[in-house]
């Protein structure tokens, strides 16, 4: 823990153990050793067991239960069981390859789109199976919309970029509906001030940081329940992580968050819990205090403190 | 420590063998490079020194008298039956009055073009007061008149070796002393369909072949080409068909042409029973030709679209054809067209399928329409180049520039399409 709030502030990397060791070439041995320590773990894999802490929470709304997906025959969640209730920011956390992102994916059924990802097992949000023939993954989406690791504003202007949402499933009745959409959205994601007289400029033309916040305005914009963030820090600096984080509080009081991130000072800043993975397996949830304080987990506990990287 | 110094030598010492090796490689590059634009200098350099001369055409100029005895003998005017070589024959024989016996009038009247009585009718018809009158018009030599007149005859050759004899020579002298004769634009190898007679011969029939054949191709093939690679790229199921279509697809941009053209013959002409050496089935073979080529274009350009736009728009609940209609399309169509216009200056410049329809037949008229026979400029340059008169010789490079400036013009607007649309973001 003491190791994690002095190590840098780049959020692209996890704090390395390598740091202090005497080399010439630093970042290859560190590269070897985590592969080293990876492999000493995937045999402790085996004995895992059960998920650690509690997957359960009050009032779930977003509900997973024993989801497997698999990528041709790469097994690569095996048997998630996860509850998300409405108003929470929950982290997903884990060495790189664990399945984060995949899970994250199941939630909206990004995955549909990779021809050879298989999911089974239910997820359910509302109460509704969202899996099922009846449940259309356009309808799911406008639902539980999602940010993505690198920005990718559309090659349209900011305004377009953040009206496109609302254009496609009609949420506006007129212009002036829309205007104001627009407007709330960006106002939401913080970036009003610095766009306001700039609306028809490509969006890429903006920062990153800027561009990620447009990113989020864009989805807020749909009015989502549930909002999936991956990694949505990893490209940015440490101030334009900050107004990201800043914006995830605010955002938490009317949408459930679930962000990927590889930087415990983030998760430990913006999550009510934390989940981690390791090798597709969910190893253990619980409040991010507890986590971070106590894991009760050998796997999380080398996880954070740095020794799995 | 010391193994660092180890490398620091060891990259120093190959260091010169790299130099070494990278400089052989730019002085390779450049020998090619420099090898094919003097190849291509030397191209165009001959084309243009053939060719240029053919965009000129000596006239000559006669005070032809429009005698009402000739055109109106009854008091009406008889356009069909109006003797108009023989005005110009008589207008001839005024200037050279002492030119007497059979023989040599007729070697004087040879050295004006058959065109000239044509022009003649064209002209009274067009204004029939000119009845009566007696005009001053310049008339198309001869071809013979202007091969030597453009310094292809050598007039110190034996008389019997060269198509003009000194006879004629000497007239075309005191024509040209006179300032009656020269050479002006060659306005006729644009307005005219092909002839038999090289100074009336023009592309304009060729032309006109070759863009409404164009046009059922892009008509045609663009829309199915990106419907098919549209189709093929973002909603086709990935399985055992879909990739026997890919490799098929592929495997067809690379058939040889005629193919294409005896398939037109077989299902086109003898099947579906389309008029033969009409620019309709010319255009259906071409749009087969390329197809392909538009279909390859057209996915790399979706395939190049960065997947990360998908993933916004399906994020935001777009579906699959919202997607692809609001994001992929938009960014791919710079390359679709591209492709294209790539596939079009493929199409404008083949020949051999055509010969297989039927567009090899010597057309006069300059097609009205789809279905008229009609040639294409490839082609056109073909019957040229096949013809035995020096004269056609030069109007083959005349309208091989021509061609040639239609395939930069459509490769130019490709370049020119993908800046502009590239640029916008
Ligand atoms: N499109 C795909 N096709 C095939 N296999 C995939 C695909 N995406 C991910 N995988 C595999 O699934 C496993 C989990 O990948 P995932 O991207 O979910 O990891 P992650 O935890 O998000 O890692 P990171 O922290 O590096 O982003 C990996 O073994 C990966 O190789
Ligand atoms: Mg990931």
């Amino acid at each position: 823990m003491a190791r994690m709030t002095e190590s840098n502030s780049s959020d692209e990397q996890p704090p390395s153990m390598e740091l202090d060791a005497e080399t010439e070439v630093p970042t290859e041995a560190a590269v070897a050793a985590n592969g080293a320590q990876l492999a000493l773990a995937e045999e402790q894999i085996v004995d895992i067991g059960e998920t650690v802490g509690n997957v359960r929470c009050e009032d779930p709304y977003v509900v997973a239960e024993n989801v497997n997906v698999f990528y041709g025959d790469n097994h690569a969640i095996k048997d998630v069981t996860l509850e998300i209730s409405k108003k929470e920011v929950i982290a997903l956390i884990g060495p790189s390859g664990c399945g984060k992102s995949t899970f994250l994916r199941c939630l909206n059924r990004m995955n549909d789109s990779i021809e050879t990802a298989r999911v089974s097992g239910d997820i359910s949000l509302g109460g509704q199976d969202i899996y099922s023939k009846e449940f259309d993954p356009v309808a799911l989406r406008a639902r539980v919309g999602m940010v993505f690791q690198k920005p990718n504003p559309f090659p349209k202007s900011i305004y377009d970029n953040v009206a496109y949402g609302p254009r496609i499933h009609g949420l506006a009745n007129d212009r002036a509906e829309l205007d104001e959409i627009v407007h709330n959205s960006l106002e939401r994601a913080g970036l009003l001030k610095e766009v306001k007289d700039r609306m028809d400029e490509p969006g890429t033309g903006l920062s990153g940081g800027q561009q990620q916040r447009l990113c989020i305005a864009r989805t807020i914009a749909v009015n989502p329940e549930v909002i999936l963030m991956d990694e949505p820090c990893s490209a940015l600096d440490p101030i334009a992580t900050a107004r990201i984080e800043d914006l995830m509080d605010e955002l938490s009081e009317d949408y459930a968050i679930v962000i990927v991130t590889h930087s415990m000072q983030q998760a430990a800043r913006v999550s009510g819990r934390v989940a981690y993975f390791h090798l597709g397996l969910l190893v253990e949830v619980d409040e991010t205090d507890k986590i971070f304080t106590n894991p009760q987990h050998k796997l999380t506990e080398d996880y954070i403190t740095g020794r799995i990287g | 420590m010391n193994e660092s110094r180890n490398t620091l030598q060891k990259v120093e010492a190959g260091l010169p063998g790299r130099r070494r090796r990278e400089t052989m490689f730019k002085l390779a590059g450049l020998l090619a490079t420099t090898v094919g634009i003097v190849f291509l200098g030397v191209f165009f350099a001959d084309l243009i020194a053939k060719g240029s001369s053919a965009f000129v055409q000596t006239q000559v100029r006669l005070d032809v008298e429009f005698d009402a005895q000739v055109i109106a003998p009854g008091g009406e005017m008889d356009i069909a039956y109006a003797d108009f070589d023989g005005l110009v024959r008589a207008s001839l024989r005024g200037v050279f009055p002492d030119v007497s016996g059979r023989n040599e009038r007729r070697e004087l009247y040879r050295l004006v073009s058959v065109g000239a009585g044509y022009q003649l009718r064209d002209m009274i018809v067009a204004d029939p007061n000119l009845l009566g009158t007696t005009q001053a018009i310049w008339v198309p030599a001869a071809s013979t008149v202007d091969m030597y007149v453009k310094g292809n005859i050598d007039a110190s050759l034996d008389e019997s070796l060269r198509p003009l004899s000194d006879a004629q020579i000497a007239w075309v002298d005191a024509l040209r002393a006179a300032g009656n004769l020269q050479t002006q634009f060659n306005s006729a190898l644009f307005s005219n369909g092909d002839s038999r007679d090289p100074e009336l011969a023009g592309i304009r029939g060729a032309l006109m072949g070759s863009f409404y054949m164009l046009i059922v191709t892009v008509m045609l093939a663009f829309p199915i080409g990106v419907a098919a690679a549209i189709y093929l790229e973002e909603f086709a199921p990935r399985n055992r068909w879909s990739d026997l279509i890919e490799v098929n697809i592929n495997n067809l941009a690379a058939v040889p042409s005629i193919v294409f053209g005896l398939l037109g013959l077989a299902v086109f002409i003898n099947w579906v029973a389309l008029p033969r050496s009409a620019p309709l089935v010319g255009g259906l073979v071409l749009s087969l030709l390329t197809l392909p080529v538009i279909i390859i274009a057209s996915r790399a350009a979706i395939k190049a679209v960065p997947p990360s736009i998908r993933e916004a728009a399906l994020g935001l609940g777009a579906s699959q054809m919202q997607v692809v209609f609001h994001h992929v399309l938009p960014l791919a169509l710079p390359g679709m067209l591209t492709g294209t216009i790539i596939g079009m200056s493929r199409a404008l410049g083949e020949s051999a399928p055509l010969l297989m329809i039927g567009m090899v037949a010597f057309i006069v008229d300059v097609p009205g329409g789809f279905s008229d026979p009609a040639t294409a400029l490839p082609v056109q340059i073909y019957l040229w180049a096949d013809s035995p008169e020096r004269a056609f010789a030069e109007r083959t490079s005349a309208a091989i520039i021509v061609l040639l400036g239609f395939l930069l013009v459509m490769n130019l607007a490709a370049v020119i399409i993908r800046k502009r649309m590239e640029r916008k973001w």
